[in-house]
């Protein structure tokens, strides 16, 4: 084999990105490669900011709390490589970590325990505006379905960041009550958006 | 602490354990299969709950602090001219940019699934992922179906990337691309196989003439 030495081409690179996938993207940032990190921003900024703002209430500590996952997943993208789950799920659950960390550092946790999120505010396109509102009813749809007690606990520990010891406290319940409502109403959701076909079309 | 360590695994998806709580599980989490296939989609359920929390945009300076610091913390390792800079002098322009940028991103977002040959390959089960130097990554199902993930450069003119298959010593193609992609590996991957990527010319050649760009070690 003849060896020649590879000179960087001097071209500009190449930026298809929105073409691939969440997972490719995140091995892409694996290999440091900062647009691919800027990609997965542009697909998931805007949810996760959605999610640290519901927890947080405040927008400085929900930008944190995004600005910390978002650098999570450029310090550990190689580490979910190992994790076997999807990209999607695995960025949302770093940043629902976040989030609910810094809740409780902070102690700012409230939990009116059926509030919605506040209605989208920032001028974007009437397309996004229909797609995210779309899923988000359905969110809001499936939540509805369930019985009211396991809503309460999930909405409560998800966008509360309350642990179940606290939930138990605050509903005045048996522990063992609070995980058994927290299981049963999990999966329920996950059979109502695997029906709605939601969870399955999620990237 | 529970008595029964399974019954903490909703819990645990949505981040509701306490910190000792948490700790017992992930140690039960780490020899119990059956909680770890129950987390892995209960998880991706919960994920889904944050889409019931969308409300308005974040500000388009957050998505140029974040690449800043990325950045700073990690140079991005692929060497070009420089590139496209997030930084002043041109930050007005730069956060309309963005703005347009993170409006784009919102539909890709919520548009189905963007599925490639990498997903594809990761989807089977026993798939593993090889790194291959700092450039990228490849994607190993154990039919030895396989996908590549890289960062280049866009190839000059009259230039192709070329992927290679090489095992016991023969080198054979497995399919060009002209820069950063995704690229299904167009043959079967071997145990003790070395999967490369090299510069060649336009049209790619039967044999690899240069040193390879990134390189796997042998796959097992």
């Amino acid at each position: 084999m003849t060896v020649l030495t590879v000179q960087p081409p001097p071209a500009r690179p190449s930026r298809d990105l929105a073409r691939l996938s969440d997972e490719a993207l995140l091995s892409l940032v694996a290999a440091s490669d900062d647009d691919a990190l800027a990609a997965l921003y542009d697909r998931f900024g805007r949810v996760a900011y959605g999610l640290a703002l519901r927890i947080l209430r405040d927008e400085t500590l929900a930008q944190d709390a995004v600005q910390e996952a978002f650098l999570g997943v450029w310090r550990n993208a190689d580490r979910f490589l190992a994790e076997r789950a999807k990209a999607s799920t695995w960025i949302l659950t770093l940043v629902h970590r976040r989030a609910v960390d810094l809740v409780r550092r902070e102690d700012i946790r409230r939990g009116e325990p059926l509030e919605r999120a506040p209605e989208p505010a920032a001028p974007t396109t009437a397309e996004d505006e229909a797609s995210l509102g779309f899923r988000r009813r359905l969110v809001q749809e499936a939540l509805s379905q369930l019985p009211a007690e396991q809503r309460e606990a999930l909405e409560l520990g998800y966008y509360g960041g309350l642990t179940q010891s606290e939930l138990a406290e605050r509903l005045d319940q048996p522990l063992g009550t609070i995980k058994s409502r927290m299981f049963t109403g999990l999966s329920r959701l996950r059979d109502l958006l695997d029906q709605a076909g939601l969870e399955g079309s999620y990237p | 602490m529970a008595t029964n360590p399974h019954a903490d695994v909703a819990a645990y998806a949505v981040d509701a354990l306490d910190v000792d709580e948490e700790r017992a599980f992930e140690e039960h989490l780490a020899s119990c299969e059956a909680c770890r296939e129950e987390l892995a989609s209960l998880r991706e359920a919960t994920a889904a709950l944050a889409y019931g929390a969308v409300g308005p945009a974040p500000p388009p300076e957050l998505k140029l602090r974040i690449l800043d610091r990325a950045k700073a913390e990690r140079p991005n390792v692929v060497s070009l001219p420089r590139r496209r800079s997030w930084t002043a002098p041109f930050a007005a322009a730069a956060a309309i940019a963005a703005a347009v940028a993170i409006g784009v991103g919102v539909w890709a977002a919520t548009r189905p699934a963007t599925n490639d040959a990498f997903t594809s390959v990761l989807a089977k089960p026993g798939a593993k992922l090889v790194p291959m130097g700092d450039r990228g990554t490849l994607a190993l199902a154990p039919d030895g179906t396989a996908a590549i993930a890289l960062t280049v450069p866009r190839a000059p003119a009259g230039k192709t990337y070329e992927a290679w298959v090489i095992r016991d010593g023969a080198a054979k193609r497995a399919g060009l691309f002209s820069g950063s992609t995704v690229l299904r590996i167009q043959r079967p991957v071997k145990p003790g196989s070395v999967v490369a990527v090299t510069l060649e010319r336009s049209g790619g050649v039967d044999q690899p003439t240069s040193k390879p760009l990134a390189a796997s070690k042998a796959v097992s």
